[in-house]
């Protein structure tokens, strides 16, 4: 009876605990239960759940990527420069981001399978440098229309609506232009992630590396190119998330981006706690980055101060990892 | 005579419902050297754990120079003067201080060595440590930099700071070139002169022809054999270590048909002889040996993990050359691997997970898993070969070690193989499961040729129709399962014939 208890607390209890928190706000913080509310949490979480989504592939095959915060907040860069300076069409400045996530992917991935370097260090290493390269254009500025450039001409291309329609569409739902489109492209990611981990026979060989890499190897599974494979997928996600930045703020922002590493960490962390799978899972991942949002909503429309924000993501984050490891660890032997 | 350095009586130790020391008497005298034989799971290393005080005994005694010895810990063994050098060597030692500071190592954390290292005081110290073991390396050299022999002596030469009275050697050659495991040799000797009583522990038979002045043999838990007189009987050594009672299973040999898998003129190594070998469509091949015998190097190199020196694979007359896992398992060649925990199982798994693993691409559609497919194909297995579960759905740790060899096994059946490797398929396997897996692998043999890799005579008499031993990277015997000669094919094993010097690393 207690082992049943205990069974349905590891799975549910994560889910139960959302739905209480939702039922809180809506009772206590009036204007908290609505279409708008609803979409302005999700708006607030896409681009962390999408950077979250990719860290999720390479927490699969017992990796980390530290680099993504630092990919995005590149991507957003590169667009500005495509598209302000280079004038650039959209479709160039998008293709010029989802390539250059692949090639940092494709780098990290490269030196932690051929070159043995760490994981954390490999990242890390590429996070250090991205950041130093996207400042490197623009002398460490920001980015924007009529900024002057170092020979003295004016950056006269600007954002093309194309471009900004990204960050910025609202689709009608229930209300007229309620659904933003970073929110579709969130959910749209969360699906096939979803589907590529939970239900294809390369996420369970991916699943299959992180668990024992190598016994996935003596049953002849081409280990480092998946390796390499969720590297890539991370840095492409994280591209996109920076493209979603870009085109919500319309301009090269220097300074922004600066929580997203740790925030979609966070996510995909907290991710594991989800249904009990003490291991990383899209859904999970989406879950945790949605449980975050309602609750810095919830708290901010209770009136609590903003630099308490990052105080209550890590509580909420320390409190799901001993939930994953200290509760999973009692129950013995579990399959999926 | 001198009174026993180390003396053990009657000593018994369990884990849970496991006995796995049932009272073991061995006594080491001081300026010998006795060798500790046993297979894997005999117990070899829960005695030595048990003396140098990693597990506490359950029953018996031991005495230590006459006194009464019980470590409560490690460090209190190594106070009283046990002194244990473990298999892996870079337990010994710590790999980014130089030489000098890890022979000095013991002295630093005594309480009454002061806040600061004295330089050139701990570098005068390590030098007289260094002449009187015969080390000739650079005491500022990083012990990293170093090669695994250096670091070896460097762990033995910091067990001897400590003027042991026994010192005990766990597989120190398993990763030491001949040249390299000579050196050893000549520093054990002269330890041996200075009245060191020495326990060495390993299975290479060239090792303990050199060094043992006597041999205990361990089996199931209990010793199973003394040998002291001289000259040492090594051939009942090696039958009182792997034992061959004869079993109760009757197999009806068969020769086989054509010849599937054929080796030519194959060298392992540089240097070693060539093997030449045919393995036929239906036949079940035991290949035997004992650890270093290279029956793990040719499994590696039938599966693509690695190459040849020189000569032929051919399967089915065609050239056979893996580059990789893949290319192996592409021309079906599959392998079961030893030491399933580490090489087989993927713990977060379930049943159907694990077993399906090599073969998820035939059981999906595009790139998507058919789910349902997958669970019959187990469910299939899972009945054929009797596994115990609830559902193929259950986590694979939830299941007894016998059925998960078992799961590990039907993951190579659920296709046809042209070639099966079994390395070690009974290892941590209890009896009635090993049954289980020897009828089941028998009664599938059509269409593909099968080879298993056993260190132990009972289980390659239970499942082989042929048993061919290797020794020292070669094939140095073959015999028919019929009315086998137990103690031609014993002295086979042990080497007895050869002359091989065991050149090869």
């Amino acid at each position: 009876m207690n082992d049943r208890l205990l069974d349905f607390a590891i799975r549910y209890g994560f889910l139960i605990l959302l739905v209480g928190l939702i039922i809180y706000f809506s009772l206590a913080a009036p204007g908290f239960f609505g279409p708008l509310s609803a979409a302005f949490v999700l708006q607030s979480v896409a681009i962390t759940g999408i950077l979250a989504l990719g860290v999720t592939c390479t927490l699969v095959v017992g990796g980390f990527d530290l680099s993504i915060g630092a990919v995005a907040t590149s991507a957003l860069m590169l667009s500005a420069y495509s598209m302000v300076i280079l004038e650039h069409p959209t479709i160039v400045a998008v293709a010029l981001c989802l390539g250059m996530g692949a090639l940092v992917g494709f780098i990290n991935g490269i030196l932690i399978v051929k070159f043995r370097v760490p994981d954390l260090l490999a990242t890390l290493g590429m996070m250090f440098l991205l950041i130093g390269l996207q400042r490197i254009p623009t002398q460490g500025n920001s980015i924007a229309t009529g900024m002057t450039l170092t020979d003295g001409t004016v950056a006269e291309g600007t954002f093309s609506a194309a471009f900004l329609w990204l960050g910025r569409h609202r689709f009608d739902l229930v209300i007229e232009r309620l659904l933003p489109m970073p929110v579709v492209i969130f959910i749209g990611i969360a699906v096939l992630i979803w589907l590529f981990l939970g239900f294809t026979r390369h996420g369970r060989l991916m699943y299959a590396i992180g668990s024992n890499e190598r016994a996935a190897a003596l049953v002849g599974t081409p280990v480092n190119s998946y390796k390499v494979a969720a590297y890539m997928i991370s840095g492409v996600t994280a591209s996109i998330g920076g493209i979603l930045l870009a085109a919500r703020l319309g301009r090269g922002d220097i300074a922004s981006g600066n929580n997203l590493l740790l925030d979609s960490v966070a996510a995909a962390l907290i991710g594991f706690a989800v249904l009990g799978a003490a291991r990383p899972n899209a859904f999970g991942t989406a879950i945790g980055a949605l449980f975050v949002g309602i609750l810095l909503q919830g708290m901010t429309m209770m009136n609590a101060p903003y630099y308490t924000q990052d105080f209550v993501k890590g509580a909420v984050l320390v409190a799901a990892l001993v939930f994953t490891f200290y509760l999973s660890s009692r129950r013995s032997g579990t399959g999926h | 005579m001198a009174v026993d350095a180390l003396k053990v009586n009657g000593l018994q130790k369990s884990f849970g419902k496991n006995h796995v020391l049932r009272g073991i008497d061995v006594a080491l005298e001081p300026g010998s050297v006795t060798v500790l034989m046993g297979a894997n799971g005999a117990g070899k290393s829960t005695l030595v754990k048990v003396i140098c005080g990693h597990h506490r005994a359950d029953g018996g005694s031991m005495t230590l120079a006459g006194k009464a010895f019980d470590p409560v810990d490690a460090a209190d063994a190594i106070r009283q003067g046990v002194v244990t050098v473990h298999q892996s060597i870079d337990d010994g030692v710590i790999p980014d201080l130089d030489v000098a500071n890890n022979l000095m190592l013991d002295r630093l954390v005594e309480r009454s060595h002061g806040l600061f290292v004295r330089e050139r005081h701990l570098r005068a110290e390590a030098a007289k440590v260094a002449a009187a073991m015969g080390i000739d390396v650079n005491l500022r050299a990083r012990v990293s930099d170093l090669s695994v022999a250096d670091r070896q002596m460097i762990a033995i030469a910091r067990a001897m700071a400590r003027a042991p009275k026994v010192l005990i050697l766990d597989e120190p050659t398993s990763s030491l070139s001949a040249t390299e495991a000579d050196r050893l040799f000549a520093l054990i000797d002269r330890l041996r002169a200075q009245g060191v009583a020495i326990l060495y522990i390993s299975h290479r038979m060239s090792d303990i022809r050199r060094i043992a002045d006597r041999i205990i043999v361990m089996r199931d838990g209990a010793i199973s054999g003394t040998f002291e007189t001289t000259p040492l009987d090594y051939e009942a050594a090696v039958t009182a270590m792997l034992g061959h009672r004869m079993t109760e299973v009757d197999v009806a040999v068969q020769s086989g048909t054509a010849p599937v898998l054929e080796l030519a003129d194959l060298r392992l190594f540089n240097g070693s002889a060539p093997i030449t070998l045919q393995a036929c469509d239906g036949e079940v091949v035991a290949l035997v040996g004992l650890l270093g015998s290279g029956k793990s190097r040719l499994a590696e190199i039938l599966y693509g993990m690695a190459r040849p020196a020189s000569g032929a694979i051919r399967i089915n007359g065609t050239d056979y050359t893996p580059r990789s896992v893949e290319d192996a398992v592409a021309e079906g060649v599959f392998m079961s691997p030893k030491d399933r925990g580490t090489n087989a199982v993927i713990p977060a798994f379930d049943i159907a997970d694990n077993m399906t693993l090599p073969f998820l691409k035939g059981l999906s559609v595009g790139s998507f898993l058919k789910a349902n497919r997958q669970k019959t194909r187990a469910q299939e297995m899972v009945s054929q070969l009797g596994i115990v579960c609830q559902s193929v759905g259950d986590g694979i740790g939830t299941l007894s070690g016998g059925n998960q060899q078992k799961v590990m096994i039907a993951r190579w059946l659920l296709e046809p193989a042209q070639v099966l490797l079994l390395d070690e398929p009974f290892q941590g396997v209890d009896i009635g499961a090993r049954r289980d897996i020897g009828r089941h692998i028998r009664a599938t043999t059509q269409g593909r040729a099968t080879l298993v890799f056993l260190a132990e005579i009972d289980e390659a008499l239970e499942i082989a129709d042929r048993i061919v031993v290797m020794n020292e990277g070669a094939i140095v015997g073959e015999h028919k399962n019929q009315n086998v000669d137990l103690a031609a094919l014993v002295a086979d094993i042990s080497g007895a014939q050869s002359t091989a010097t065991g050149t090869f690393s």
